[in-house]
């Protein structure tokens, strides 16, 4: 049919950072879907609890150190990570370069200590049903560590090569500090029911 | 001009329309030949093969339920053995909801959404590639296995303990949960596309108020498979991690429990029947429009009841539930919601009525469809309030009045509106017309064979006829029924047969379609049939819910984009005002990698726990290559 121009979209940015970005709100769908994951393993957790005469099953509670030290770890790590989004967002390449190096490395410090966590629950995940729910939920959240800390590896190689100064990558960085975000955030609960509910 | 970028850049308003069109196909092109084919991010290209796969899905699943029907259509039959007999109903129901229904209406979303929002390509159109990948690989796994007499023989639902470790030995299980696997990363991954190109890639002008209540739907579809879909991946997960590696979430004896899976499987099965039937009614709401010549009535109802039927799905899951001896209270809060939702319903219906009564109905095909739908679904409805009551359940419950229920409400509330739509949209899609005399023929074959296979269900199952059942004695007094409902179904066959045939026909011979065949309002009949690889040479600028109807003197567009390299306009979530010109991805070959190497990670990982760690590699490095920037003007400017 017939077309009239009645708009001139010439003086748009060529990339949308923030809300404008497609990758953002895909990344936050990605976050949703994980995040009704989550729930719903926790939602096991707590259905097999309320069936069990005694819980945990014939097991102690999980020795409360390697757990707590990650949540610690986490928890701190979420300092340079929301300083490293910021830096992205003022596009200042070289401090996101030392932000991308320092996130990965600190990324890999949970998961040293995630190495002690697995014997601390104290139980198989082939030995009852609460050993398979707390195998679960510790093996779910490890994978998104690990995911996490893959991405973050990727990116800072790219952040040091010519690819590096563009507003797309520094959108990059600011997804990828928004997804380690959900990935602190998610443990907190999951930490209260491994550790905490196994206690009451 | 306005702007300036460090590449000498090309737009559309400093050429020639003939100039602007080439240049245009030339930065959207899909290359032919077989690496083109395989590495295209054409949303169109890959609706199509999505429709076209499903449909081959449709038409294996058939054949199934023809053997069945054979089967059965008289008593102590030999043509299906018991085993045989199991692992075909379990096919047919699995491939139908998996593979044929739920994947079918995305595919059709596929195509039709960005050009209904007036973009240009699907977001994250490499994901698209690989969600297509993913779900032939599955498909391919369910049917390879069948054909090694390895199908599935638990039941689409394959409750435990008959399909845990302990009753479902070989892998025929495994298969069947894997299939799910890649179904739902596919499903998940469109759901994910939709909401961002909904969300995010709207032509500007088009505000929640101008959205094509077909988009709706899918919207609210795609938060539907967002949050239902995990619990099936839990379900299937932990299934195969009680065979694999002996974990014990469903074994009573070590503390687990096999009601878990039942609460899982239909927390997400329930939301499931909305996923399949929430697209269908957005499609009947958008065609009815044409054929009823006026705006359909109630959008802000229609729109409203689709949310509402999206928020009550996640609360009915029990019903399907009743005779598992849960307490009382709970059955009576979901005999409450499962009635709930036939209000939603009921107001659709009841606008799409008025729709028609105030219209000025035109009876083509598409619209024989549509009220096939309302009569089908209707029926399906009111039998689906019935049981809803639980001591009405307790007494049809896995009786064959429930199979003519769910066909009703599947068949009647999601494969007349499909059948509708594909009627509708082929010019769209090929080009060309469909037969008219062929459509009618085919609807009314449809219509009469299928309420004639499946009405007489109802009263088998109220005469006590159990469902998956590989034969009955001949002293049963369902003989006479069953005959009549398996001749029936030659009826309902043929009407199938005839559709296929249309379509196969049409697509080579039928009448060149215009850019606007059915004077339609919504924005995709706004460029050429089929359109071209970029969809729109100018972005349309949306001023009605009916921009068609409404800018009859010329359709506004806007200006402004750049032709060497892929862009599309990113617009508020509210208003659609402009935020971004943004690059959309080029073709590439990384995702059929990418999906390559996951499936055999997750048909790897049916025999071996260590498929996942050593599987992830290869997946792991084909996502790198999938997002590792090849320095095209799309990744760097």
């Amino acid at each position: 049919m017939r077309e009239k121009i009645v708009l001139d979209l010439g003086k748009l940015p060529l990339h949308g950072m923030g809300t404008a970005s497609v990758t953002w709100w895909g990344t936050l769908a990605f976050m949703l879907i994980e995040g009704t994951g989550f729930a719903l393993v926790i939602a096991v957790y707590l259905y097999l609890m309320s069936l069990a005469t005694a819980w945990p099953i014939n097991t102690p509670p999980p020795d409360l150190l390697p757990g707590t030290l990650v949540t610690l770890i986490l928890l701190t790590s979420l300092i340079p990570n929301i300083l490293l989004s910021r830096w992205a967002e003022q596009q200042d390449l070289r401090k996101v370069r030392i932000g991308m190096v320092m996130m990965s490395m600190i990324g890999t410090l949970p998961l040293i200590v995630r190495i002690f966590e697995f014997p601390a629950l104290k139980v198989s995940w082939d030995s009852n049903a609460y050993g398979s729910v707390v195998w679960t939920l510790l093996g779910l959240h490890t994978t998104h560590i690990i995911t996490d800390l893959v991405d973050t590896l990727v990116l800072a190689a790219l952040v040091f090569t010519r690819h590096g100064r563009s507003p797309r990558r520094f959108g990059d960085v600011q997804d990828n500090a928004m997804y380690w975000n959900f990935v602190v955030a998610t443990w907190l609960p999951i930490y209260g029911c491994i550790y905490w509910l196994a206690r009451l | 001009m306005k702007q300036s970028a460090a590449a000498p850049e090309q737009r559309d308003i400093d050429v020639e329309r003939a100039q602007l069109t080439d240049a245009l196909a030339e930065t959207w092109k899909t290359p032919s030949g077989l690496w083109g084919a395989l590495a295209t991010v054409d949303h169109k290209i890959i609706g199509r093969r999505y429709i076209f796969t499903a449909f081959v899905f449709l038409a294996l699943g058939g054949v199934l339920a023809a053997l069945m029907r054979i089967q059965l259509a008289q008593p102590e039959a030999r043509l299906l053995g018991p085993d045989r007999y199991n692992q075909i109903f379990t096919m047919h129901g699995a491939n139908m909801m998996f593979l044929f229904a739920v994947p079918v209406m995305e595919a059709v979303a596929v195509y039709l959404v960005p050009l209904m929002v007036g973009t240009r390509n699907i977001a994250f159109p490499r994901l698209n590639a690989f969600s297509y990948w993913i779900y032939l690989a599955g498909g391919a796994l369910l049917w390879i296995a069948f054909a090694l007499d390895m199908g599935p023989d638990v039941g689409w639902f394959a409750y435990v303990p008959l399909s845990g470790p302990q009753y479902g030995t070989g892998k025929r299980a495994d298969i069947w949960a894997q299939m799910i696997t890649f179904t739902e990363i596919s499903a998940l991954a469109v759901a994910v596309e939709f909401v961002v190109t909904i969300f995010k890639q709207r032509a500007p002008g088009m505000t929640l108020d101008r959205i094509p209540v077909f988009v709706w739907a899918m919207l609210v579809t795609s938060f539907l498979v967002i949050m239902a879909m995990p619990a099936i991946v839990l379900a299937s997960t932990s299934l195969i991690l009680d065979r694999l590696v002996g974990t014990h979430f469903y074994n009573p004896a070590e503390g687990g429990d096999v009601l878990l899976w039942q609460h899982l499987f239909w927390f997400f099965g329930h939301p499931e029947v909305y996923i399949i039937f929430l697209p269908a009614v957005g499609m009947v709401s958008t065609m009815i429009e044409p054929f009823a010549r006026r705006p359909t009535f109630g959008y802000l109802g229609l729109v409203m009841a689709l949310i509402a039927t999206g928020i009550l799905a996640f609360g009915l899951w029990v019903h399907h539930m009743f005779v598992a001896g849960l307490p009382r209270l709970g059955d009576s809060f979901f005999t409450a919601s499962s009635m709930a939702i036939a209000i939603p319903a009921g107001i659709q219906i009841f606008c799409w009525l008025a729709t028609l009564w105030d219209g000025r109905p035109v009876f083509k095909s598409p619209l024989l469809f549509i009220i096939g739908f309302i009569v089908t679904f209707v029926i399906g409805g009111l039998t689906g309030v019935m049981v809803a009551s639980v001591p009405f359940d307790t007494q049809v419950h896995d009786t064959y009045f429930v199979v003519a229920h769910f066909h009703y409400v599947l068949i009647g509330g999601a494969v007349f509106p499909l059948l509708g739509a594909i009627h509708y949209w082929f010019p769209k899609l090929t080009g060309r017309m469909m037969s008219e005399a062929l459509g009618q023929w085919s609807f009314w074959l449809i219509f009469v064979g299928f309420n004639a296979t499946f009405f007489p269900m109802h009263i088998l199952g109220l005469e006590g006829m159990p469902r998956r059942i590989y034969t009955y004695q001949p002293d049963l007094p369902w003989h006479g029924l069953n005959l009549f409902v398996s001749l029936s179904a030659v009826i309902l066959t043929a009407g199938f047969l005839l559709f296929f045939i249309n379509v196969m026909r049409s697509a080579r011979f039928g009448e060149i379609a215009l850019d606007n065949p059915w004077d339609a309002p919504t924005l995709e009949w706004a460029t050429t049939s089929p359109p071209p690889s970029y969809n729109f040479a100018m972005i349309p600028v949306v001023g009605s819910l009916h921009p068609l109807w409404d800018d009859r003197d010329g359709l506004p567009v806007a200006d402004g984009l750049r032709t060497d390299r892929r862009e599309l306009i990113v617009t508020t979530l509210a208003t659609a005002e402009p935020q971004a010109r943004e690059a959309s991805p080029q073709n590439s070959i990384w995702p059929l990698w990418a999906a390559i190497a996951t499936t055999i990670m997750l048909i790897w990982s049916i025999f071996s726990p260590w498929a996942v760690v050593w599987g992830s590699i290869p997946a792991a490095v084909a996502l790198i290559g999938w997002f590792w920037p090849k320095g095209t003007p799309e990744d760097e400017s």
